[in-house]
């Protein structure tokens, strides 16, 4: 078996990250304009606009990166902590850009692109590794099913945390003018119900589809390693969370601040279990 | 729950990471009693887990179980009693036109809802499957719950070394190590041998930042059972099917085949040693006993270096894991090996309390070299060792759990409930034809964007139909 590995082609997809980091850049100084402007004059969108086609660019020379990764790699580019980031940044973006026709998707505009500047840039200055083989343990379809699906789930989470963050600024009575012309409360609720809603069908799958794994890889589907530990946390903050939903006088503030608990621990199991924990996840490459 | 679950992630568990447990305890052994005593070390099995989820199972079931007669009776209700006051409804609109009851009947019939003319009025309900889908979800969950526990009853799971040329006969006994579940039964085991007929490891030689990482293990195995003898191959992800189990590769390294001679001349040992990887590069470490030499016990730990090289310091390390150039080295006790007092012993450790390092460092004389063929004269005329050839060892798990595929069939249930749950959206709607005007009324459980407007489809629908 001859696995070619290729270090040049992954410098070249490292320049395309690098120049999507660069479009993310301008896309963020556009939506930060266009929030400025919302002040002033609340129908003006034209720095939205370029903003939007500016992203597009961003996630097609990202979505180039990632392919080359992968390329060089001979392999799906989501195997260490680095793929992982730079795969997980262009499926937020995707998945952005692809709800853009949801009503008032466009107020989370600048903390969808600046979370994914913050995650390309952790990626390409703190995780960089070489490409790698993987070990026989990660040779599986599953690692394309089980890591897809988690990577969307994450996707998903994401863009709803923006929707709790917004809501809780507003909530609170901050922002002023701008935040008194975002979508109003209930619309912001509703939007992150919705993604979370997708979000957890899929972390529930990503649980599933591991534990099948795990028989095949460890001969047993549960135990408890530090990132089965994890998951399960976060699927039983965000059932916590739909639940809320479902309850009454539980939905508003409360269950905003458990999505964003969710969230939180959706970083945390990705950059703390993955570094500093030990695991049969580990795989950071670091 | 989840709060609960943290501490599992932070301390070493014995059931994951042993060796992390022993060595907290080595290290601080004050505080590792305290957390023992909290049971931090096995929170899974520990008391107050298992009192938390076993209050979420009751919590669950009591509540489950209230919401079914409900649902129940509501799925064999009739829709509820048309409001009196329909302007009271977050959606209320004034029709413009003469219909039917008949019409708007149909009409809500069509749309899937479930509907009762009541006087002068069509009450409408649909979404049924909402609350169907939530039950289903929770009474999945508590199914995979209850097949965790019955499956993991039943399960068993067993470790074997095997080296290659030797046979595993499927017995309690022929396990190195074994963990049933509480309700195991020696049944359990079918009968069948196995045999490790050759191990052939993979690695990189071609890429420089990736020399010797491993690309593939392969066991190949033959399997007999009182039927009938087949070949196969276990490798990492690919276990093997054998009568009532799996066989999966946990683990590989080098057993060199050794024999020693005691001080009269006699064979005192002959067969392979399995010897444990230390490192990435297959740096190993064996432990021989010879309890059977003459005039003394002699007892050897050794180092295997698949392909040596020399350190400035002068230890030796090995640089890559395929058998290149190796090296065995030897350090060499004589004395007491502490095997006839009848204590069990670890056969991958040496206790060398009542023995004497004769050759080694800091010995009298220097570690002993073995390349493959060789031999050489133990010191003080203990007799010779001799490296004879060198096998592939592979550590086999056995394992069979008959929860793990009710588990999966639940959790999948679990799944598709829960989309259909969170989907599908309950509405009711009213259509009443009153003297001076007509009304169509609209409510939702939860919260529902699309009823306005589902409203006034509605209503033209039947509107067009009574034209």
């Amino acid at each position: 078996m001859n696995i070619v590995l290729n270090e040049e082609l992954s410098q070249i997809s490292l320049l395309f990250v690098s120049a999507a980091m660069g479009f993310l850049s301008v896309a963020l100084l556009l939506f930060a304009f266009q929030l400025a402007k919302l002040k002033d004059d609340p129908t003006e969108t034209r720095f939205e606009k370029v903003g939007f086609w500016v992203l597009g660019v961003a996630t097609l020379v990202l979505a180039v990166g990632v392919f080359l990764r992968g390329i060089a790699a001979n392999r799906v580019p989501w195997a260490n902590m680095y793929e992982f980031a730079i795969s997980s940044a262009l499926m937020i973006l995707t998945i952005y850009l692809m709800s853009l026709k949801v009503k008032g998707i466009g107020s989370v505009a600048t903390f969808v692109t600046g979370f994914t500047l913050v995650t390309l840039f952790a990626a390409v200055s703190l995780f960089y590794v070489e490409v790698k083989t993987i070990m026989p343990a990660l040779q599986s379809y599953w690692l394309v099913i089980h890591v897809v699906v988690a990577i969307m789930a994450v996707g998903f989470f994401a863009i709803a945390a923006g929707f709790h963050i917004f809501y809780l600024i507003k909530d609170a009575g901050w922002g002023g003018v701008i935040m008194s012309r975002m979508p109003d409360l209930k619309q912001l609720e509703r939007i992150a119900y919705r993604f979370n809603m997708v979000g957890f069908v899929s972390w529930s799958f990503t649980l599933i589809a591991g534990a099948i794994w795990a028989e095949r890889a460890w001969h047993r589907y549960w135990g408890w390693d530090t990132k089965e530990v994890w998951t399960f946390i976060i699927w039983v903050v965000y059932a916590g969370y739909l639940h809320a939903m479902a309850t009454r006088g539980w939905s508003g503030r409360r269950a905003a601040w458990l999505g964003l608990i969710g969230f939180g621990a959706v970083i945390f199991n990705f950059v703390i279990v993955n570094l500093f924990f030990k695991g049969l996840h580990v795989y950071s490459g670091l | 729950m989840a709060l609960a679950a943290v501490p599992g992630s932070v301390y070493p568990q014995r059931s994951a990471d042993p060796n992390g447990v022993r060595l907290y305890f080595s290290q601080q052994p004050e505080l590792a009693a305290v957390l023992d005593s909290l049971q931090l070390f096995d929170v899974y099995t520990s008391v107050w887990f298992s009192a938390i989820y076993i209050l979420l199972f009751v919590s669950l079931v009591g509540c489950v179980i209230p919401r079914t007669k409900v649902h129940y009776n509501a799925l064999r209700a009739k829709p509820v009693k048309t409001p009196e006051l329909l302007t009271r409804m977050p959606v209320h609109q004034i029709g413009s036109k003469r219909v039917s009851l008949e019409a708007a009947r149909e009409v809500l019939k069509q749309r899937g809802f479930r509907v009762a003319v009541q006087g002068n009025s069509v009450s409408a309900e649909k979404g049924y499957l909402k609350e169907t889908g939530n039950l289903v979800f929770h009474y999945s969950l508590l199914a995979v719950l209850i097949a965790v526990g019955v499956g993991g009853g039943f399960s068993y799971s067993g470790q074997r070394v095997l080296v290659e040329g030797e046979t595993f006969v499927n017995n309690l006994a022929s396990y190195d190590a074994f963990s049933p579940g509480p309700l195991f039964f020696e049944e359990e085991l079918q009968p069948y041998s196995l045999t490790l007929n050759k191990f052939n490891v993979l690695y990189d030689l071609q890429n420089p930042a990736n020399l010797g990482q491993p690309i593939d293990f392969i066991a190949e195995v033959t399997v007999s059972t009182t039927q009938e003898t087949s070949e196969g191959i276990v490798r990492v992800n690919h276990p093997l099917p054998v009568p009532g189990a799996n066989v999966y590769l946990t683990g590989n390294g080098f057993a060199p085949v050794i024999t020693v001679r005691d001080g009269e001349g006699n064979v005192a040992y002959t067969g392979p040693v399995v010897y444990l990887p230390q490192d990435g590069n297959m740096t190993s470490i064996g432990v021989i006993k010879v309890p059977d030499a003459n005039p003394e016990q002699i007892g050897m730990i050794s180092f295997f270096y698949p392909t040596v090289t020399e350190l400035e310091s002068g230890a030796y390390t090995s640089i890559y894991p395929d058998p290149i150039d190796p090296l065995l080295t030897f350090n060499v006790y004589t004395g007491d090996l502490g095997l006839d007092s009848g204590i069990p012993r670890n056969v991958y450790a040496l206790d060398v309390s009542d023995m004497e390092l004769v050759a080694g460092r800091d010995a009298p004389n220097p570690a002993l070299e073995l390349r493959i063929g060789e031999s050489a004269a133990l010191p003080n005329g203990l007799g010779t060792v001799s490296f004879d050839g060198l096998l592939r060892f592979a550590s086999l798990d056995v394992a069979f759990n008959p929860g793990g595929i009710w588990v999966l069939i639940f959790s999948f249930i679990a799944l598709f409930a829960v989309v259909i749950s969170l989907s599908v959206v309950r509405r009711r709607v009213w259509v009443r034809i009153g003297d001076e005007r007509i009304e169509y009324a609209g409510l939702a459980r939860g919260d529902d964007e699309q009823l306005e407007q589902i409203v006034t489809e509605i209503k033209e629908e039947i509107e067009g139909r009574s034209a």
